[in-house]
């Protein structure tokens, strides 16, 4: 397989972004951490593909997708219920495909969910901006001249590794691996799912009353939600004062409260800091799901504690440990 | 030194409580505990920012655990880590620098859209206010809300004027602005709801450079008034 090999884009779809693992250390000089929205599904197709956990892929968000390549590649994809083919052959998220030149890999509209993030063996090798090729669309950098792609655009790929060619030859036959990753991994989209968070530090700014709302009642996310943040309807989530607060840093999984006391979600692309007040935080597992929420889309959510939230993570970090021994025994 | 947690991947060191009563003894201290901890490295954390009156600290958890964090402790072993290295080490206040970086700005009514706005509000004349805005000395107290846009306090109080009620779709690059008791300038096209009274030819980010803003937090800055024909000479 050749350096200098492309994916040619056919349809770009409603919005579909080059993106990697984010823009870590610039957020002093106003810069979005950005990247995958939910970076441990890129991680996974990344690991499926055998590339470097944090390589470049696409973020497609509402389908409408097709490209061909240049020459034979490996894809696999983790994300929303979206139906993704490889010509004629169906590729189920978290299972490893083999497209040859000419194919065409088409995926559409989500049943469910919202976004899909596709790994391509050799990643994606646009330039990098401030150490990343994620696309920050508001800054207008990274992925391709910092905008979404169209139809017609020419992406480059890497070199793709040795062991993608072992895993290329495994599936001459069969076109998509049998094996695949654990489901609840590669199929983050739920039906009113329940995000959990840890308390935030502004929480005692807060009426008790907000409390027993943010637990126990169901939020909709609204039409004026994207990357940023994830805007939702429902309680009012009132404070005890009106002071002005001083900005303070803010994070992918701040729940913070303008004072209209509709909560705002935010996401990988949000704001560095924010002056509104934080009464909670998403955590970290749990970015997944937030990441597929779409508007009209209904949303819970449960307190935890802070070294449960952490307990999760270290637990899904082993079970990802044994998922890379795992795919290291397929090529034996 | 009081530190709580972000979430469960960083933590906000709290500095002083109030930032417009000393802002400048206030930058001085914050921003040399962000650079003493950004330059101490310590174990799982990744990245410092300052802001105003804080300092946040993101770290990895799993790697705060390589380090020999209690996977049931990890905040408590990371703030005890930050507290720590402050206790044992010399931070020395980040001194304001001593002289100023000038910012060309055209005031002309093509750029100044909101003049108007803050000329009723304060009750002053449109010379009045550019004069006042282009007189003064401003420091850089954060970078946020967009990539090098800098939050300047400094702005004479007499011209305070209150956001505006519904934020502008889009603001050109390098349009200056007044919003409450600070002055700002857009660096890139955004929305945006400060009112606008004047626009700079300057860059004030440049992804290709490391570090890709112009001002950085604790800078000085000038504004030196520039007719249109000069702005379009700037801005090539």
């Amino acid at each position: 397989m050749r350096f200098g090999m492309k994916i040619n884009v056919r349809h770009a779809g409603f919005i579909t972004l080059v993106q990697d693992s984010g823009r870590i250390g610039f957020r002093r000089f106003g810069v979005s951490v950005g990247g995958a929205l939910d970076p441990h599904a890129l991680r996974i197709a990344n690991l499926l593909v055998e590339n470097e956990e944090g390589a470049a892929g696409l973020e497609i968000t509402l389908g409408g997708f097709r490209a061909h390549f240049d020459d034979r590649r490996l894809v696999a994809w983790c994300g929303g219920g979206f139906d993704v083919q490889i010509g004629s052959v169906s590729l189920p998220p978290g299972h490893v495909g083999a497209i040859d030149p000419g194919e065409e890999l088409v995926i559409g509209p989500p049943r469910t969910g919202c976004r899909a993030w596709l790994a391509i063996s050799g990643g994606i090798e646009v330039p990098k901006i401030l150490e990343s090729r994620s696309t920050d669309l508001r800054s207008e950098i990274g992925g391709l001249d910092g905008r979404a792609l169209r139809a017609g655009d020419v992406i480059p790929l890497g070199r793709h590794t040795n062991g993608a060619d072992e895993v290329a030859g495994l599936l001459r036959k069969d076109k998509v691996s049998a094996w695949s990753a654990p489901a609840n991994w590669t199929s983050t989209a739920r039906s009113s799912p329940v995000l959990r968070y840890v308390r935030g530090s502004d929480w005692d700014r807060f009426d008790p009353s907000a409390y027993d709302l943010l637990e126990h009642q169901i939020f909709t996310v609204t039409q004026d939600s994207n990357r940023m943040g994830v805007r939702l309807d429902g309680p009012f989530l009132w404070r005890k004062d009106y002071n002005d607060l001083i900005s303070q840093p803010v994070a992918p999984g701040t729940i913070q409260v303008p004072p209209n006391a509709k909560p705002i979600l935010l996401l990988g692309d949000c704001q560095t800091i924010g002056g509104y007040p934080k009464i909670a935080h998403v955590i970290t597992v749990d970015l997944a799901l937030a990441a597929q929420l779409r508007p009209g889309d209904s949303v819970r959510f449960r307190e935890v504690s802070l070294p449960e939230a952490h307990k999760l993570l270290f637990q899904r970090e082993r079970d990802l440990g044994l998922f890379r021994v795992g795919l290291e025994a397929r090529a034996a | 030194m009081q530190i709580t947690p972000l979430g469960d991947s960083a933590v906000i060191l709290h500095v002083r409580e109030t930032f417009d009563e000393a802002p400048n003894e206030t930058l001085d201290e914050v921003l040399g505990y962000s650079d003493f901890l950004r330059q101490a490295h310590l174990p799982g954390v990744i990245e410092v920012a300052p802001a105003y009156t804080t300092v946040a600290l993101f770290y990895d958890p799993v790697r705060a655990v390589a380090a020999g964090a209690d996977p049931n402790a990890v905040f408590e072993w990371v703030a005890a880590r930050v507290q720590t290295e402050i206790a044992n080490g010399s931070i020395r206040l980040k001194r304001s620098p001593g002289s100023a970086i000038e910012i060309p700005i055209c005031y002309d009514q093509k750029f100044a859209v909101d003049l108007d706005e803050v000329t009723s509000h304060v009750g002053l004349t449109a010379e009045q206010v550019i004069e006042m805005h282009s007189g003064a000395e401003y420091r850089v107290s954060c970078l946020g809300f967009a990539p090098g846009f800098p939050y300047l306090s400094g702005l004479p109080p007499e011209l305070a004027t209150p956001r505006r009620p519904v934020p502008r779709k889009q603001i050109p690059a390098g349009s200056v602005g007044i919003g409450g008791n600070q002055t700002g300038i857009y660096p890139t096209t955004s929305p945006g709801g400060w009112n606008i009274i004047g626009r700079t030819p300057v860059r004030l980010f440049t992804p290709q450079k490391n570090p890709p803003a112009l001002l950085c937090a604790g800078d000085i800055v000038r504004f030196r008034p520039i007719t249109l024909h000069e702005f379009d000479e700037l801005a090539g």
